[in-house]
């Protein structure tokens, strides 16, 4: 064999490994540069609201992506258990995205509207009450551990600069929004205005303050909800 | 490391690879023709495969492949598919009315299964495997103690549009009154007319403040005798089945703060032949009207 050539000549040996991880690396590189054709075109997918940005950084931290994935395949079955596949566009602005792959329960990408914000909150603190065979563990601390959020105008700044399209409007009402959102009785104009099909209400039964159990429900509340799928159009993105 | 002459060891009969350390030679033992092969067949198979289906991402896009295959438009041939091979039977459901339906032994077969299906995935998580209920205001939909209406139209239109639930306007609407936390009525009164309730499907002894604030207060809904009224969702007291618990503490907990159950509405989700298909099925399992 030639690999006397490579063994003895670090040039070549240098110029061999430079073109072979190049390789790799455009493999891994390319598909960013046409992230914007594998993005579809629709209405609909905005920003997280700031609440449901925090129950969502909430069940990234509690783990819920290890038993859920977040993405519909295009498989018949699923489409008949879960609703129409899951697009790119629906995870766009998710950092990191929640695809998974591992299901010990069902898929959650479109779980927004399933089922009642008192249902989740009994769901999410005891599993068994509702769902006797489940296997899921409680999460009854969320419900008794208020959420902390001073620091939600942060996230969605940092989320800004790998660009989610957080104006600076979004940012200043950041608090304002999210209480607004987990209280459900003052004004949502304004919420809504920015977040549109935002869930508002107070998801927990304790209107007098705000819990981590509010955020996850008001994240679980739209997931999957903001396309309009009775006005998309599957063709032009077929894949 | 010195690089020797290639020889043939003596021992194994198989080629050195020429190098040498301290002595030691290393033998050329050349793969396994198996595995060569093999390795050869999956770099050729990579190679048709990326011909014939998408594969290499290109600055404007991606190769498509000469087959031109998409998952998406996969899927979808094979939803048409399905589609159409239940088609006959889907139009079927859709054009006859619910009470033809239930009359028709080979459409009643097909909807109380698939409508069984349908409560499997979207409805037992409330209501129960088997639709026995939960604790908790997720009412057994096997008993005739209807809240709404156990008539075929009845659960039909709670199916279709849910349970105050405010994201649908037609959604049934009621609301019981915090008479307790709104101040309607001091915690005595509460405590008496929660006596009373319970003395209503005889599980404890009546009396006559709770029984006056009842016919003041509660008649309107829960009728006269307490028997519940199917127009406002209010539901039977007098029959020991509880949504909420049926000790003086939950009844209780219920005049002072209810509850307000809320179900999703399912037109959005379902179709129209699935809702009458789980319709049919909670219709026929022993508490149709
Ligand atoms: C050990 C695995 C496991 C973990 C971790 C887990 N779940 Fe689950 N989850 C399940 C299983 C199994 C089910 C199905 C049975 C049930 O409904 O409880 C389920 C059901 C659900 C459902 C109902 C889905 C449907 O369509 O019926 C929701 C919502 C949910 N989980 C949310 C969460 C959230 C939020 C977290 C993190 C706080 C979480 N789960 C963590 C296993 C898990
Ligand atoms: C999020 C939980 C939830 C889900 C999911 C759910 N329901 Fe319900 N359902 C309820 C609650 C709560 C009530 C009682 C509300 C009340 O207090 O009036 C109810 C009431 C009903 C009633 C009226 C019962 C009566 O006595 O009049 C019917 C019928 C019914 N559900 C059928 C269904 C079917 C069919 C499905 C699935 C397609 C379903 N439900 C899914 C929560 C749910
Ligand atoms: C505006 C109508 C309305 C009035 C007035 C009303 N109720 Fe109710 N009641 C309801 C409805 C609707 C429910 C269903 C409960 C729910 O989901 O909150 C209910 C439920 C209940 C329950 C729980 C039943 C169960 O199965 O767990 C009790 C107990 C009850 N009411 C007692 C009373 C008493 C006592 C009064 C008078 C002080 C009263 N209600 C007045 C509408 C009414």
């Amino acid at each position: 064999m030639k690999h006397e050539l490579f063994e003895r000549n670090v040039i070549i040996l240098s110029v061999a490994v430079l073109i072979t991880v190049a390789i790799g690396g455009l493999v891994q590189l390319v598909p960013l540069f046409t992230m914007e054709q594998t993005i579809e075109q629709v209405e609909g997918v905005r920003p997280y609201s700031p609440l449901e940005l925090a129950g969502r950084n909430i069940y990234v931290r509690e783990g819920c992506y290890l038993c859920h994935s977040q993405m519909i395949r295009t498989f018949r079955d699923e489409d008949e258990r879960y609703g129409h596949y899951s697009l790119a566009a629906e995870s766009m602005y998710d950092h990191p995205f929640q695809w998974g792959s591992k299901r010990t329960g069902p898929d959650l990408a479109r779980v927004g509207g399933k089922y009642s914000n008192d249902w989740h909150a009994l769901h999410l603190q005891d599993p068994r009450a509702v769902v006797p065979e489940s296997v899921m563990p409680p999460y009854a601390h969320l419900a008794t551990t208020e959420l902390k959020f001073g620091d939600v105008a942060q996230h969605m700044q940092t989320l800004r600069t790998v660009g989610v399209p957080y104006t600076d409007a979004d940012i200043a009402e950041a608090k304002s929004d999210l209480k607004a959102q987990a209280v459900g009785d003052g004004d949502t104009a304004a919420l809504l205005e920015r977040y549109p099909k935002a869930v508002v209400g107070d998801f927990d039964g304790d209107p007098s303050r705000v819990t981590e159990m509010d955020a996850v429900i008001a994240y679980l509340q739209m997931l999957g909800t903001l396309v309009d799928f009775s006005q998309y159009k599957a063709e032009p993105s077929f894949r | 490391m010195m690089a020797q002459e290639k020889e043939v060891d003596a021992l194994t009969g198989t080629e050195t690879t020429g190098h040498e350390w301290d002595g030691i030679r290393e033998l050329n033992t050349p793969l396994p023709k198996w595995w060569l092969w093999v390795f050869y067949v999956t770099i050729v198979f990579a190679v048709v495969y990326t011909i014939l289906y998408p594969a290499w991402p290109w600055f404007n896009g991606y190769t498509h492949g000469i087959l031109g295959y998409s998952s998406r438009a996969a899927v979808r041939d094979r939803i048409d598919e399905m589609a159409a091979s239940r088609a006959h039977w889907v139009e079927q459901i859709e054009t006859t009315p619910m009470s033809e339906i239930v009359n028709d032994p080979d459409l009643l077969q097909i909807a109380t299964v698939g409508g069984r299906a349908v409560f499997a995935n979207n409805c037992a998580p409330c209501h129960g495997t088997g639709a026995t209920g939960r604790p908790g205001g997720y009412p057994a939909l096997v008993d005739d103690d209807w809240i709404w209406g156990g008539t075929l139209d009845a659960i039909h239109t709670t199916v279709m549009h849910g349970i105050r639930n405010g994201a649908d306007p037609e959604a049934r609407m009621s609301e019981m009154p915090a008479f307790g936390a709104d101040g309607i009525l001091t915690p005595q009164q509460v405590s008496a007319v929660a006596e009373h309730v319970l003395a209503l499907s005889g599980a404890g002894p009546d009396n006559e403040e709770g029984a006056q604030i009842f016919a003041e207060n509660c008649v309107a809904c829960h009728g006269e005798l307490g028997r519940g009224n199917n127009e406002l969702g209010a539901p039977n007291l007098t029959d020991q089945i509880w949504l909420y618990g049926g000790t003086k503490a939950d009844i209780v907990h219920q005049v002072t703060k209810p509850r307000q159950g809320v179900m999703p509405a399912w037109n959005t989700r379902l179709s129209d032949a699935e809702i009458k298909q789980v319709t049919v099925y909670v219709h026929s399992l022993g508490g149709g009207q």
